[in-house]
């Protein structure tokens, strides 16, 4: 870490210039008054034609079955597994910035939150589809959850699956609950500077009778912090239990106790580099550089730096352990990643997610918008390929050389997983067109003018 | 059971419904007949449990309704739900197999071997268990059709007699016959008659796979026409000469059962036999062969002369055999244990090889002991190419206007220089008896659709003579005859029933009629009617001719070996799915044949698996992809045939390609110099194990039988039997705990556990594309591995069925509890509960597991539900499946014991595959009985499991390898 980073003052990452009105003029306006652009109907298009996509590869699924995709024995997980393990991750750095920097008063979070707690919010939900499709009868999907029924059939509890269950449905339900209750200051806001009647009511109604009293405000803080509270154990647990669908199993390759740490890093790693890839568009269409300041680049950028580090520890351990273990199944399963069939991902990971990241140690870099965004990218990247090499290079070839088969990605595989980008897509433009991206009440409080010591009268 | 549900059509006219003469099976007792009791009662018991299905198999007519009633008298011994079993006998290349025949309510669904039938002592082969599936095949011919068109038994015999008539004048001068092999008394009885009708008629009779060279060299030999039968249970020493033994010829079951009992040592004195194997091509006897030493198919004729010569048969010049410095050895080795060994040749050697042999043996003093003779069984002698030339000759110059063709399917199978197609269109009368309309049905005018085994009345003899009586299980289910029926109308009899002519004949044969039929029919065998032994003598003017001159070596031209496919035979199996999709037994390949070289031959020729290569025989050429198969010789391509079928049937039509296109008269098992040139193209075939290599595990275990004798633990092979830790509790002991013992030393790979599997447990066929995804739905698969240099590796197979683990790795993982522990120890599988996640396939270390990536089972052709197991669940798609030990088995057997309130024996729980295991490789039992065969097994030094350092603990253990080389002569040259 460069020391001038930590050195810089905390206002740098506050808007300067700003006033209460005008910093809520500033970011109600975008979903208020600014006129839809020509540019995000084209982005909202795209977006919208991939979900298309989705529903015709969602639809072709169940009519067919999940032999469309190219699965098999061995290789009975593919894109679907990969793809859930991948939006997962990504969803971590919301609730991260939320909760855990909220307690740790890391103020800079502000500017950001609201749009990362979106963007985890709405790659849970793409995460989510993902478990169900891959069922082989996912209208059955409902087993999976402990409900009292007749036969008095329960999950099996041992499975690493039903605990999947649980960890995504709580943090899907936290993580929305999280991102509401922040919104409903912001709702009101909204709801008392709209104009159009059918604005008014439906801001009214999401913004469930705020009036802004001090006991509203104090019932507010406390829910949020406690909530915040809810949410920092699920950071870590989410991943972690994620990890165990593979760390449980026997397959060489997955087998192994550095999992969890393991995949928390990645996940939050992943997490960063997709509000990194978000907001640098975002901050510069909607002209928010002063909200999202190169201060809050840069903060994102060294937390990739820190949990990229711990990724590859991650990997050198994983290489370290095959030898050390003596076993010929995990030997063989690193020599096979390393120069077997697929090969090339595992390098094409190791470029994207190791070495390219390296490139944040550097100020200059740091300080580079485009540089930050391609690095962000390539960590994108790179953590599908991770998942992918976990998933598909393990399970091909594993103990048995005569069951020993290759997995092909086919057509429907790519559109489900082009698919899922869409649906992703298709809420972020709605939720950039129709609520706040950046939380208007949380900047008011940053202001520099709430920041100074105030008389009695608070505003 | 609708209209509509028909969706398999063969002509235009029945796809758009223009006819109405197909009809089901009632009009089969043909008037004038009056079925007996017997009979009478297997009909009703069909008819009244078919009376539904059958409805709906008639398809294309509107059935006259029918009112379904309960049973005023129910048949005797039909309980619904407990299966019947009935003996017969399945023909096959002429020579029968002995059967028996499990029915379900009327439909046959399962087959086994017949233990008191001498070709199959109780073991069956994949073609024997495919059967049944043959029989329900909605391919199979079934209407009579004269030019296409729908016709009626009537019209034919109508038409038939008019030719008759005709013929008489010529006394039959240009009818001829055309059949395969006949082993049939009773039809063979019919074609004699009838060449005393018509004096100047013709029989001729043709397999593409026939026995020509080896009745060639008994009249080389001994002067006469014999068959030849071996005795390996006899042989302490035993050389095939390019022979496959274990999976050629009519008595290939018997081979096994009695090659393998000497091969699986329970106890440390037993002595153990020593195969040496010389052949061109890895077969499954190369396989099993404890010196196997890859040849070209051309040698072979020198190296028999080289052993003759060193065994001082007469006239024999010693030739030059530097060329083989492992004949000396092998030689001395046979003679060491003279009386005791045994020289084989192949079916493809020609007859001077075969008259070697015999010599050889005869030097050996092995004929009598482990070589004897009998008089030929097929009822028709002399060569079979040379009277089928005859006949295309006779054809050609307008000699023949009558053929009537039974079975065989001569426009598909005879060698390409006949063209006999060709001269088949030019003969005026043509009926072809056949149970699919197929190649040769497509030129003839009348095609009159064949029964099947299983619905008609017939006999056949055995590779030894035993005749059996072929025992239907069911109506036609279409309009079917059988050849005996057809004969009789040729015979210008009254139309009989295959039953009735079948006893004529048998009771001019038995002296007490009525009991020897009844048992006759009920054991599956005539006692008695084995073929009496013939002592031979070599003649005294033994000579054989000269070697072929070899042909000089270009390095574009190779030998070309032709064999037939170990899943379809000669093509005749081409529609059947399961065979289809059986992986041939080495090179694991499915749907496709390929042309097999050498993997140095592929590295000079610069092919890869899957390049396809133009393979010139003279001026016929094919396009064949080519498959490395390591252990092939160098200088030797095989190609197998019965692929690029045209009129085979949905199933079977367009796989591979056709062999017979370049199969000529003059070298009809093996061409000396044929060119290959790679066209660049590519082509892919579906295989089942794409990495053979072990990668250094130990999956398959070895031991030479030395280092088993005189230090069995030295490789660790014993299971200690320790206890490892787990966090589980164990399951608490019950009465039985169900275990397998697989024997590595005795399985040679051939198959047949995995069709019965298949049979058993109603497992979907996918077809070619899935199965190059990697999807086929086996429970139990063959893995074969190589070890060793490429050029003749070490082979070995291992049977991989569920372990059933005790500690189930798939068991934990399951988010439903769809896989659980019975108490009993077997890992079940609860289909209904089962949501498809997949996580106990990836968790399964030995991936038994298989998946319904796809709805596989038929759920619509109402004809193949008929050949589902009703004891085992069809599955939907979506929902994982594994073996289950035959759980329907366990429990039938055990509601028995329950019944007469005694504990289940040992032996009386026998799975499917281990049914039909030729090898008795595969034995099951409760291993908590510690006298139980399966115990004392698992008890025995080479008892070890598969990937014991996941103590899992599988239920399932193996028996290692055990291989009994020459210490003379080194491993692997």
């Amino acid at each position: 870490m460069e020391p001038t980073s930590d050195l810089q003052p905390i206002e740098e990452a506050n808007p300067r210039g700003y006033t209460y009105g005008s910093i809520t003029d500033k970011i109600s306006s975008i979903v208020l008054s600014r006129p839809t652009t020509m540019g995000w109907l084209a982005g909202f298009g795209v977006a919208t034609l991939l979900l298309l996509l989705l529903m015709v590869a969602v639809s072709w699924l169940l009519v067919r079955g999940v032999g469309i995709w190219g699965i098999n024995i061995p290789v009975a997980w593919g894109f679907a597994i990969v793809n859930f393990v991948w939006w997962i991750g990504i969803g971590h750095a919301g609730t991260l910035i939320s909760s855990i920097l909220l307690l740790l008063r890391q103020q800079w979070r502000t500017s950001i939150n609201r749009f990362a707690e979106a963007m985890t919010l709405f790659a849970v939900a793409c995460a989510g589809l993902f478990p169900l499709l891959h069922l082989g009868r996912p209208w059955f999907f409902y087993w999976l959850l402990p409900y009292p029924n007749t036969m008095a059939l329960w999950p099996q509890f041992r499975s690493p699956l039903v605990w999947d269950v649980f960890a995504v449905g709580t943090y899907m339900t936290v993580s929305f609950l999280f991102w509401f209750v922040g919104l409903i200051p912001d709702l009101a806001t909204l709801r008392d500077r709209a104009k159009k009647k059918s604005a008014k009511i439906i801001y009214g109604i999401l913004a469930m009778g705020w009036r802004g009293s001090a006991i509203h405000w104090h019932r507010y803080e406390t829910a949020y912090l406690l909530l915040a509270g809810l949410a920092t154990p699920l950071v870590v647990s989410v991943h972690t239990i994620v990890s165990f669908d593979f760390s449980i199993g026997i397959v060489p390759g997955w087998h192994s106790t550095i999992f969890p740490p393991y995949f928390v890093a990645g996940a939050i790693y992943s997490g960063f580099a997709m509000v990194l890839t978000l907001s640098i568009p975002l901050r510069s269409v909607y002209r928010l550089q002063d909200l999202i300041t190169m201060r809050h680049l840069q903060n994102m950028a060294k937390v990739m730096l820190a949990t990229g580090m711990i990724v590859g520890y991650g990997y050198l351990m994983e290489t370290f352990m095959a030898w050390f273990s003596g076993s010929t199944y995990d030997a063989y399963m690193i020599r096979n990643r390393m120069t077997g069939p697929y090969a090339f991902i595992y390098w094409a990971l190791i470029l994207t997610n190791l070495v390219l990241p390296q490139a944040l140690w550097f100020q200059k870099v740091r300080n580079s918008v485009p540089a930050l965004f391609a690095v962000a990218l390539s960590v994108n990247v790179g953590m599908w390929l991770e998942r992918f090499v976990i998933v598909v290079t393990s399970l091909h070839r594993d103990f048995m050389p005569s069951a020993w088969g290759m997995y092909y990605p086919t057509l429907w595989d790519w559109a489900t997983f082009a698919g899922s980008i869409g649906l992703f897509l298709f809420l972020l433009f709605l939720f950039i067109r129709f609520l706040p991206v950046i939380s208007i009440s949380e900047m008011r409080q940053i202001l520099p003018m709430s920041q100074a010591p105030h008389p009695e009268t608070a505003p | 059971m609708l209209r509509g549900e028909t969706e398999f059509w063969r002509t235009v006219n029945e796809y758009n419904g223009e006819f109405n003469g197909l009809q089901n099976g009632t009009d089969e007792v043909t008037p004038g007949t009056v079925p007996n009791r017997r009979e009478f009662l297997a009909w009703m018991g069909n008819s009244f449990a078919l009376s539904g299905i059958l409805y709906g198999l008639s398809g294309c007519t509107s059935a006259p309704p029918e009112k379904i009633v309960p049973y005023v008298r129910p048949p005797e011994d039909v309980v619904p739900g407990k299966p019947q079993y009935f003996a017969t006998a399945m023909p096959f290349s002429g020579y029968g197999i002995g059967l028996i025949a499990q029915s379900n309510l009327g439909r046959p669904i399962k087959i086994d071997g017949n233990p008191y039938h001498p070709a199959s002592l109780g073991a069956s082969d994949a073609i024997a268990q495919s059967s049944v599936l043959g029989l329900y095949d909605p391919d199979r011919a079934q209407a009579i059709a004269s030019s296409g068109i729908i016709s009626t038994w009537h019209s034919f015999a109508a038409a038939l007699s008019m030719e008759l008539i005709a013929a008489r004048a010529d006394s039959g001068a240009g009818v001829r016959i055309l059949t395969e092999t006949v082993t049939s008394p009773t039809l063979a009885w019919q074609l004699n008659r009838f060449l005393n009708q018509y004096p100047q008629a013709r029989w001729i009779s043709y397999e593409p796979f026939g026995g020509d060279n080896e009745r060639g060299g008994t009249r080389l030999a001994f002067g006469t026409e014999l068959d030849t039968q071996f005795r390996f249970e006899n042989a302490n020493v035993i050389l095939a000469l390019d022979s496959d033994f274990l999976s050629d010829g009519p008595a290939h079951i018997r081979h096994s059962k009695d090659f393998s009992s000497r091969r699986r040592i329970a106890a440390r004195s037993d002595s153990m036999s020593r195969l040496y194997a010389a052949e061109s091509v890895m077969t499954i006897t190369g396989a099993m062969a404890d010196h196997r030493f890859p040849v070209s198919s051309m040698e072979i004729d020198g190296i028999a002369r080289a052993i003759a010569a060193r065994c001082g048969v007469q006239g024999i010049p010693l030739p030059d055999s530097t060329r083989w410095p492992w004949l000396d050895l092998v030689v001395a080795d046979l003679q060491r244990e003279a009386r005791h060994s045994l020289v084989i040749a192949g079916p493809q050697q020609p007859p001077a090889v075969h008259a070697l042999v015999h010599a050889i043996n005869d030097r050996l003093g092995s004929i009598g002991n482990t070589v004897i003779f009998t008089d030929p069984v097929a009822a028709h002698l002399g060569n079979q190419l040379e009277s089928l030339k005859l006949l295309t000759d006779e054809m050609d110059s307008g000699r023949v206007d009558t053929l009537i063709i039974l079975s065989g399917n001569p426009v598909y199978t005879a060698p390409a220089d006949f063209e006999f197609s060709r001269h088949l269109d030019k003969v005026p009368f043509k009926a072809r008896l056949g149970l699919y309309s197929d190649e040769t049905s497509a030129r003839c005018q009348w095609h009159i659709p064949e029964s099947h085994f299983l619905e008609s009345w017939g006999d056949v003899r055995a590779y030894d003579g035993t005749a059996s009586i072929i025992q239907p299980l069911i109506n036609p289910l279409f309009e079917g005859k059988s050849a005996i029926e057809l004969m009789s109308v040729l015979l210008g009899e009254t139309p009989q029933a295959g039953y009735d002519i079948l006893r004529d004949y048998w009771g001019q044969h038995f002296n007490d009629f009525e009991s020897s039929w009844q048992q006759s029919v009920r054991d599956g065998i005539v006692i008695g009617s084995a073929a009496p032994l013939r002592s031979v003598r070599i003649r005294k003017d033994f000579h054989v001719p000269d070697a072929p001159v070899q042909a000089a070596s270009d390095p574009a031209s190779l030998e070309l070996v032709f064999r037939s496919d170990p899943c379809i035979f000669d093509g005749r199996f081409a529609n059947n799915g399961w065979l289809q999709e059986l992986p041939k037994p080495l090179t694991k390949l499915t749907w496709d044949n390929a042309a097999l070289i050498s993997p140095e031959k592929a590295n000079q020729l610069n092919c890869a698996n899957g390049d396809v290569v133009e393979i010139h025989n003279g001026e016929r050429a094919i396009r064949a992809p080519v498959w490395i198969l390591p252990g092939h010789a160098l200088n030797s391509m095989t190609v197998s045939l019965g692929y690029g079928r045209t009129h085979a049937g949905q199933t079977g039509n367009g796989h591979g390609f056709n062999t017979y296109a370049i199969r000529k008269s003059n070298a009809i098992w093996v061409v000396p110099s044929a060119r290959i040139r790679k066209t660049g193209d590519r082509m892919s075939l579906a295989c089942t194990q794409t990495h053979q290599n072990m990668e250094g595990r130990d999956n398959v275990r070895v031991m030479t039988l030395a280092d088993y004798i005189h230090n069995p633990d030295s490789e660790g092979h014993a299971e200690t039997g320790e206890e490892t830790g787990s966090l589980y509790p164990r399951f608490p002991e019950t009465k039985y705990a169900w275990g397998m013992s697989i024997d590595l030393a005795s399985c040679m790979g051939c198959n047949a556990c995995v069709a019965a599997c298949q049979a058993e447990n109603n497992i979907p066929v996918v077809g070619k594309e899935e199965v190059e995804r990697g999807r086929e739905m086996h429970w139990i698969r063959i893995d074969t591995y190589f070890q060793g240099s490429p050029q003749n590796p070490g082979s070995y197979f291992q049977p991989v069925p569920c372990m059933h683990c005790e500690d189930a790795p798939c068991e934990v993982v399951c988010p439903v509890g769809a896989t659980t522990h019975s108490s009993e120890g077997l890992n079940e599988m609860t289909y209904n509960r089962c949501v498809g996640t997949r996580y106990c396939s990836n968790n399964c270390p030995y991936k038994v597991r298989r998946f319904n990536f796809l709805e596989y089972s038929n759920f619509d052709s109402a004809r193949l539900k008929l050949v589902a197991n009703p004891e085992v669940t069809v599955r939907s798609r979506g929902v994982m499946e594994k073996c289950t030990y035959c759980v329907q088995r366990i429990n039938r057997a055990r509601i028995v014991a329950e019944e007469q309130d005694r504990s289940l024996r040992d032996g009386e729980i026998v799975t499917a595959c281990q049914a039909a295991c030729p090898a008795d490789a595969i034995v099951f039992g409760n291993i908590h009985d510690e006298k139980s065969r399966v115990s004392v097994l698992k008890s025995q030094p080479r008892n070890y499991s598969l990937l014991p350092e996941l103590n899992t603990r599988p239920r399932t253990t193996y028996l290692a390898r055990l291989t009994n080389p020459n210490p003379e002569i080194a491993r692997g040259r």
